[in-house]
């Protein structure tokens, strides 16, 4: 299948199944809208009562033209995927490779969309994660990795710098067992900055392969929605030790990050009052909340959500080349190194490849489902036990989703969030809708970049 | 006049044969850890 988008004066065709992406003039894009299933004589004949000024000579070199792209297997490539998506879903052995440690279920702010509940998640009671269950969840990590070589862990919570000295001594515990398993961990923390210091900051650097800070761009609305446990602005607070982070980090390997609600619909100011602080690696969510809560986005908001993606990709495109530009997670796009088609239809990982872990040591599919009843897999000691919820996420590919299945998303976005889709839907295999379309329009300007900046063939 | 531009980009189909060997980063993990996004990942296998 193909899909066709217009967007900053551009005329896009992606091809789905092979991920060629063509840039035509108006012309041409309108022969393609329809070229499928049409004989040559219908389609010029069409187009010429459509552009009376071009010749049908013309037109007819345009057709051989895209005709030449569907010999060249980039244009209406069928889909060779979903006859085999049980082999690399279903059938595969599952392998663990990713952990995310809720190494402190506990939280010194107090912000308003948290999922997390402030860090207790769905109310269990706040605690901190033992360095003897951290070094279990390792172990259990290594041992059932089986020759995946990079591990990866991730220090959340709540906050996790509520346990700090229990983060270095895992990841010390970590190093030590590389050599001997022949692993190599990658470990990654996510902080909202109150309690950041330098020493911090200097074990981040030479142990983290990235980090997370949490902030939500201008300042009247970080602090409408990040406020400390006593109510206090935090911005103030945060701002200069995540610069100081970002810098001693050479702005690498790091995100700002931020969430973005009903509050903040032009959320696009939010963005880029974080680059013009100086940050160069920047994300900023749509909040996932339950409907009835007054910041969670609604289905109206799309039209001017929408409007803010194109807006900040228009900027983007300026910007580009100069000192004022700045990558944004959610438009940024491996096209000629991007992953292989397993990892773009076989989904999330969540309970399957990716776990998480709470501090007494439980396992659920992943940080969104810590504490969900129902969703328990098992724990560091027995490992999953749960085969049923472990076998129902390994079902979770792309083709098991019929809104997915159909979707030119599905190759750049793997299916969402399963949690999300659990969450609005009631099952793992539904859709988020605005989640979705939301997505979609970020693929369609991370695209639009690419034509705009990228290289040709 | 030229109509077409295609921009450089890896062949889907090619990383059946190449693909899978499950190395590359879990997708939600080390970047924002809500919304999984694949396209933005690179591919561990180089060659
Ligand atoms: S955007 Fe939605 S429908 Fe499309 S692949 Fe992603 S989850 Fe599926
Ligand atoms: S995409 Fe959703 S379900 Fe998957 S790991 Fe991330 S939060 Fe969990």
């Amino acid at each position: 299948m193909i899909h066709q988008f217009k967007n900053n004066g551009y005329n896009i065709v992606l091809d789905v199944e092979s991920g060629a992406i063509h840039v035509v003039d108006e012309i041409t894009y309108d022969l393609i809208g329809i070229f499928e299933g049409n004989s040559k004589e219908f389609v010029v004949k069409n187009i010429q009562d459509k552009y009376p000024e071009v010749s049908k000579e013309d037109i007819e070199e345009i057709y051989d033209e895209v005709q030449g792209l569907v010999d060249d297997d980039v244009l209406f490539t069928p889909d060779v995927y979903e006859e085999r998506i049980e082999d690399f879903s279903k059938n595969r052995p599952v392998v663990v490779k990713a952990l995310c440690l809720s190494i402190a279920h506990d939280c010194n702010f107090a912000c308003k969309y948290c999922f997390a509940d402030e860090g207790t998640y769905n109310g269990q009671p706040r605690e901190l994660m033992s360095y003897e269950v951290g070094k279990q969840a390792l172990d259990f990590l290594i041992h059932n990795s089986g020759n995946r070589k990079n591990l990866e862990v991730d220090f959340f919570g709540g906050e996790p710098t509520m346990n700090w000295q229990v983060v270095k001594d895992l990841v010390a515990y970590g190093r030590s067992q590389e050599k001997k398993y022949d692993k190599n961990f990658r470990f990654t923390l996510t902080t909202n900055g109150l309690l950041l210091n330098d020493e911090m900051m200097e074990f981040c650097n030479k142990e983290m392969g990235n980090v997370v800070m949490s902030i939500d761009g201008r300042k009247c609305i970080n602090d409408k929605m990040r406020p400390t446990i006593n109510g206090k602005g935090t911005y103030d607070i945060i701002l200069p030790k995540f610069k100081k982070f970002a810098e001693s980090r050479h702005q690498k390997r790091y995100y700002v990050r931020g969430t973005f609600t009903r509050n903040n619909l032009d959320f696009s100011k939010d963005i880029l009052s974080l680059a013009d602080e100086g940050f160069k690696e920047i994300s900023m969510e749509p909040v996932v909340a339950p409907p009835t809560a007054d910041y969670a986005l609604k289905e109206e908001d799309l039209p001017q959500l929408f409007e803010e993606y194109d807006s900040l990709a228009r900027e983007m495109v300026k910007r580009h080349g100069t000192d004022k530009e700045f990558n944004f997670f959610h438009f940024m796009i491996d096209l000629e190194g991007g992953p292989c088609v397993y990892k773009r239809l076989s989904g999330c990982g969540s309970g399957t490849e990716y776990l998480v872990v709470t501090p007494k040591g439980t396992l659920y599919p992943c940080h969104q489902f810590d504490g969900t009843k129902g969703f328990e897999m098992g724990d560091v000691w027995k490992g999953v036990t749960n085969i049923d919820l472990q076998t129902e996420f390994k079902g979770c590919n792309v083709y098991a989703k019929p809104e997915c299945k159909k979707c030119f998303a599905r190759f750049y976005c793997s299916g969402g969030c399963q949690a999300n889709a659990y969450n609005f839907s009631g099952s793992v295999t539904g859709n988020y809708k605005i989640g979705c379309e939301l997505q979609k329009k970020r693929i369609e300007c991370a695209i639009m970049i690419k034509a705009a900046t990228g290289s040709e063939e | 006049m030229k109509h077409i531009k295609t921009l450089n980009t890896k062949r889907l189909q090619k990383t059946v044969k190449t693909g899978g060997c499950g190395e590359c980063q879990t997708s939600c993990q080390s970047a924002c850890k809500t919304s999984c996004t694949v396209g933005n990942q690179s591919c561990e296998h180089k060659n």
